[in-house]
């Protein structure tokens, strides 16, 4: 078996057999007897004082078993937690309780919970409930919720709304700004995002009193830390509790953080003696499950007539939603933050985030998480800043990239860059969607527009598209991380990553990863891995993922982790069994062990290859049902278990262009042509890498677009279904030319790095650059996404167009 | 907090009730039973609709050439009836408005949201569902699966049985050879979050090259009803 093969072939998903036929199992599919079903009742209220619920009626209807209500249960649970409590600035983490008890604070707040025998029969009792009242003013944008006059949702607790006021900066800001020969400043709003897995959450709990255990069926990205969350909720010890969660039907970030009603069901179980079940409906999903982005940006850059960058400076209102979900305080600051130099070699830099609670759903990591919200700012800045000085927005990016042979790279943050070649996948970009020719079809295109605009002499009437053409080149912090670092940030435990792999007696493998992959295919990926190391069959590998009992504890998958840690642990331990392996082959082969060589699969004494032993005969050795004996002093077995604490993060990077028409009459935007050119080190598979970049492009070009999740201003979530909420269908999305450079992680024993969020990191200000590139001659600086057909169609109706080439133009600042 | 006794399970009036098995595989024997109701049959007026909200209705549908007849609320989701009373878990919920289509079944040979008819509209139906387009075992796909598998038209697989449903639908009753155009409209339906819809399309594009040679050397193609044979 030609080993090499594996590692870095397109090897077709093992997952999809099971899923294309309808027997994956997912946290919906699993069913136990006697089990009932729980459904919340959820606040209609924004903000609201709790002043009664009555369940009586609710309790009287069939099936209904119990009907429970924050009071009730206020004793029995703790406080949502907050695992990402931040170390260099003052945070105010509120109590928030599973469910509320004297006040909601936000549209989807749960107040009580229904247990009956069919979901049908706990939807009825939901509406049997009677809760009295008191509204409250609500604010909802986090601009206004930290104005000192604004209704406060935790009293004192979080005085005038602000969890935490963080801030970050380095060089000499004021100097860089005050010396500047040239300086843009916009207010850029990243609007709120609803993750929109298309599998919605659910919990199901099931108590065993003969061992005093529970079981917790659950839609979670990192079961270990599911299990101690609900453990440090619950008080129940974390050693009782296993948490099982097999196929998930995708995340984004929606899945990371323990909600209160998970909670809840693993009470009730253990109260009830029943299998308790809950799974969300859409429109649960869309006000409970936690939302993303959601930033007001105020941004200011510096720079020189020659395209130098010498300063950013941004302030920025983030807002958190009611609760400090999971995550959330780390997303836009350390992972925000410390991006905003993003590829550029600029050294001046000052950032503070206001990060504020409003009556709306938690804020908490969504794809990409902080890192898409920096990478928009600095690449709209940076085509703003590339028009005033006028100049090709490709030259300015070239002119203040990191060059490659600086690596590896210390940002002024403080971050480490450990390998990088940004102007070649500018250039790549560029060569691929034949950068040169589009911007003469673009000025073709312009000047026949203004012509027929001119003899028509009604403008709007013109049948002719404009073209834009938007650049966006980025560098990712992923693979996190290395425990020192992100402990110092505040988070809770460190990020490391766990494996065992375990060779069994027959020389079949089984590989226990503490990631937890839903979609990114890392049961190919990570079999491909063992396979290339141990030299054996790729179908003589198992990987089992998503169940605290079986798994050691492990952080799960997010922030393009899984690949590069989980993998890396996955190495380690591979080769820690090869050298086990090589003991007792030498022992076999009675020669030196220095003389033992290893090659697909095979030992053998340096020279005689025609003598060998396999894994399989060592492996079977190793349990002592060889035929000879151990090598004195050495362990029966043959397994590792592998911590592995990378020493650094991981960063990717790469350049977008996207080429956008936009249909004057209609200001409709269709997306020509999409080409990403990325950077993720050494690929274990391209087929899955493509994949990652497809999706990931996918929900940029969303939020540049069509989506945006918006509160009217008494806190009701209009876009609460999606019937309202502009997820995409084919229909409306392009296809994608997908190309890749690759630059080793030096650090990685693999020389790979993550790939499951550059997508959208790319691609949502790639498009915005190019719709508003495309109506730069009707003085558009800047539009607020979703950039809808509406909005632009405005613009086109009530400005003239001005005869100035694309990428001349001068706007005001 | 037990005040309905928490060792209660006991079959109240709405739980799912006993099956009534009619008959498992039944081959050409269905085609005598009457159809009571076609997949527009929801039209057939409020006054039915008010009838049979009165009380439960005993419906009988193949399902994967299977029979199955069953006592059901009036209320009660096609989709649910197919989940929770068949135990056929390969017809997912995204939604509860008729958007994400990951509950896309066969019914009557038209692709349906069963999301969004009631059980008792299907009475009388035949259903295939992801489970009957091969053999439901992943030895043996259908060319529409093994496309799908072959293209990463997939990932979490979540949305996956619901577009491979609609697919099927799109290239055996409606357009066997479609362009990129008409399968990105064919399938706009039916939302998938993890691909961007690239290779799904791929799939579909593979899958129908893979039925059209099929057809041409005139093999037989593997429907469920043929299949279940
Ligand atoms: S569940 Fe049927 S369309 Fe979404
Ligand atoms: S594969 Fe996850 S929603 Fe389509």
């Amino acid at each position: 078996m030609a080993v090499a093969t594996f590692f870095g072939a397109r090897v077709n998903r093992r997952e999809d057999p099971r899923l294309v036929t309808g027997n994956g199992l997912y946290t919906a599919d699993v069913v136990l007897p006697n089990m009932v079903h729980a459904a919340f009742l959820r606040s209609p209220y924004a903000h609201a004082r709790i002043k009664s619920i009555n369940t009586e009626k609710a309790k009287a209807l069939p099936g209904v078993i119990v009907v429970v209500t924050g009071k009730d249960i206020a004793s029995k649970l703790n406080p949502v937690p907050c695992a990402w409590q931040l170390t260099n600035a003052e945070i105010k983490v509120p109590k928030y309780y599973p469910l509320e008890i004297d006040k909601v604070r936000y549209v989807g707040d749960p107040v009580a919970v229904v247990v009956a025998e069919t979901p049908y029969q706990a939807a009825d009792a939901l509406e049997a409930i009677e809760v009295e009242y008191e509204p409250l003013q609500a604010v909802v944008d986090q601009e206004s919720a930290c104005k000192p006059d604004a209704p406060l949702l935790y009293d004192n607790d979080v005085p005038n709304n602000l969890a935490f006021h963080w801030k970050i900066s380095s060089g000499d800001v004021s100097r860089a700004f005050a010396e500047a020969e040239v300086t843009v400043k916009e207010r850029l709003v990243n609007q709120r995002l609803l993750p929109t897995a298309i599998e919605p959450r659910g919990a199901l709990a099931q108590y065993n009193p003969s061992k005093d255990e529970l079981t917790v069926w659950i839609t979670s990205q990192n079961p270990h830390v599911h299990r101690l969350l609900l453990s440090l909720m619950t008080g129940i010890p974390e050693h009782k509790i296993r948490v099982i969660s097999q196929d998930v039907g995708g995340g984004f970030g929606s899945k990371i953080p323990c909600y209160g009603p998970e909670a809840v069901v693993v009470l009730l179980a253990k109260e009830l003696l029943l299998p308790v079940k809950w799974i969300e409906d859409r429109r649960e999903n869309y006000v409970s499950t936690i939302h993303g982005r959601d930033h007001v940006e105020y941004v200011e850059l510096a720079g020189k007539f020659d395209g130098t960058i010498t300063g950013i400076k941004v302030i920025t209102y983030a807002n958190l939603g009611a609760w400090l979900s999971t995550a959330a305080p780390g997303v836009p600051t350390i992972l925000f933050g410390t991006m905003l130099s993003g590829p550029y070699k600029i050294k001046n830099l000052e950032c503070e985030v206001f990060g504020v609670l409003t009556n709306t759903t938690a804020v908490d990591a969504y794809r990409g998480a902080g890192r898409p919200e920096a990478t928009f700012i600095l690449e709209r800045i940076v085509d703003i800043f590339a028009r005033k000085i006028n100049m090709d927005p490709s030259e300015v990016r070239i002119k203040n990239f990191i060059p490659r042979d600086a690596f590896p790279y210390t940002t002024p943050t403080g971050l480490t860059y450990d390998s990088g070649d940004y102007e070649g996948t500018l250039r790549r970009a560029l060569e691929i969607s034949g950068y040169k020719d589009l911007r003469e079809e673009q000025a073709a295109r312009l000047k026949s527009f203004l012509q027929e605009s001119t003899e028509t002499g009604k403008r709007k009437r013109t049948k002719e598209k404009l073209i834009g053409i938007g650049l966006s080149s980025y560098v990712e912090v992923c693979g996190l991380g290395p425990s020192s670092i992100v402990r110092s940030t505040g988070f809770a435990l460190g990020l490391w990553e766990s494996a065992t792999v375990r060779v069994h007696p027959s020389g079949k493998v089984s590989v226990f990863t503490g990631g937890h992959p839903h979609g990114q295919g890392e049961e190919t990926t990570f079999a491909q891995i063992v396979a290339s190391e141990l030299g054996v069959n790729l179908e003589d590998v198992e990987v089992v993922h998503g169940d605290t009992d079986k798994v050691p504890f492990g952080m799960g998958t997010y922030g393009s982790r899984t690949t590069p840690v989980a993998g890396g642990a996955i190495v380690f331990a591979c080769r820690k069994i090869k050298e086990k392996a090589r003991k007792i082959a030498a022992h076999l082969l009675e020669a030196r062990e220095d003389d033992i060589v290893f090659d697909s699969g095979r030992f053998y004494v340096r020279g005689s290859p025609g003598t060998a032993k396999t894994l399989a005969e060592v492996a079977w050795a190793s349990y002592g049902a060889g035929s000879s004996e151990l090598p004195s002093g050495l362990e029966p077995g043959l397994e590792n278990t592998t911590f592995y604490d990378p020493p650094n993060f991981v960063f990717p990077f790469g350049t977008h262009v996207c080429v956008v028409e936009v249909d004057t009459e209609t200001g409709q935007v269709k997306i020509k042509k999409y080409v990403a050119v990325d950077d993720c080190g050494k690929q274990i598979n391209p087929m899955i890498v493509e994949g990652q970049v497809h999706g990931g492009i996918a929900q940029g070009v969303a939020q540049a677009l069509w989506e945006a999740a918006v509160y009217d201003k008494d806190g009701n979530l209009v876009t609460s279904t999606l019937s309202d909420y502009a997820v995409p269908t084919a229909y409306e999305l392009p296809s994608y030319e997908t190309a890749s450079t690759e630059t080793p992680s030096p650090h990685h024993p693999l020389g790979i790095k993550g790939v499951g969020e550059t997508g959208t990191i790319a691609s949502t200000p790639a498009v915005v650059n190019a719709v508003c590139d495309a109506l730069s001659n009707f003085g558009v600086k800047n539009i607020d996404m979703p950039l809808v057909p509406e909005k632009i169609w405005r613009i086109l109706s009530s400005s003239s167009p001005r005869l100035e080439s694309p990428s001349s133009t001068t706007s005001p600042s | 907090m037990s005040e309905r006794g928490a060792s209660s399970s006991s079959s109240r009036e709405s739980s799912p009730p006993h099956s009534t098995e009619a008959g498992g595989r039944s081959g050409g024997s269905s085609s005598k039973r009457k159809k009571k109701k076609s997949v527009s049959g929801a039209q057939s007026g409020i006054s039915d609709l008010e009838a049979a909200l009165s009380g439960r209705k005993t419906i009988q549908v193949k399902v994967n050439g299977r029979v199955y007849q069953r006592e059901v609320e009036p209320r009660l989701l096609l989709v649910d009836f197919i989940r929770d009373h068949l135990g056929l878990k390969g017809t997912h919920i995204g939604c509860d408005t008729t958007n994400c289509g990951a509950c896309t079944v066969i019914l009557g040979g038209k692709s349906v949201k069963s999301c969004t008819m009631f059980a008792v509209q299907a009475d009388g139906e035949e259903i295939l569902t992801i489970e009957g387009l091969a053999n439901g075992k992943q030895q043996e796909l259908h060319p529409i699966q093994k496309a799908f598998w072959d293209n990463h038209g997939l990932q979490c697989g979540f949305c996956t049985p619901g577009l491979i449903m609609q697919a099927y639908w799109l290239l055996t009753s409606e357009n066997p050879n479609p362009t990129e155009e008409e399968i990105r409209l064919g399938i706009s339906g039916n939302l998938c979050r993890c691909t961007g819809y690239h290779n799904i399309v791929k799939a579909i594009q593979s899958a129908a090259t893979m039925l059209r040679s099929a057809r041409a050397q005139e093999q037989v193609v593997v429907t469920a009803r043929e299949g279940r044979r």
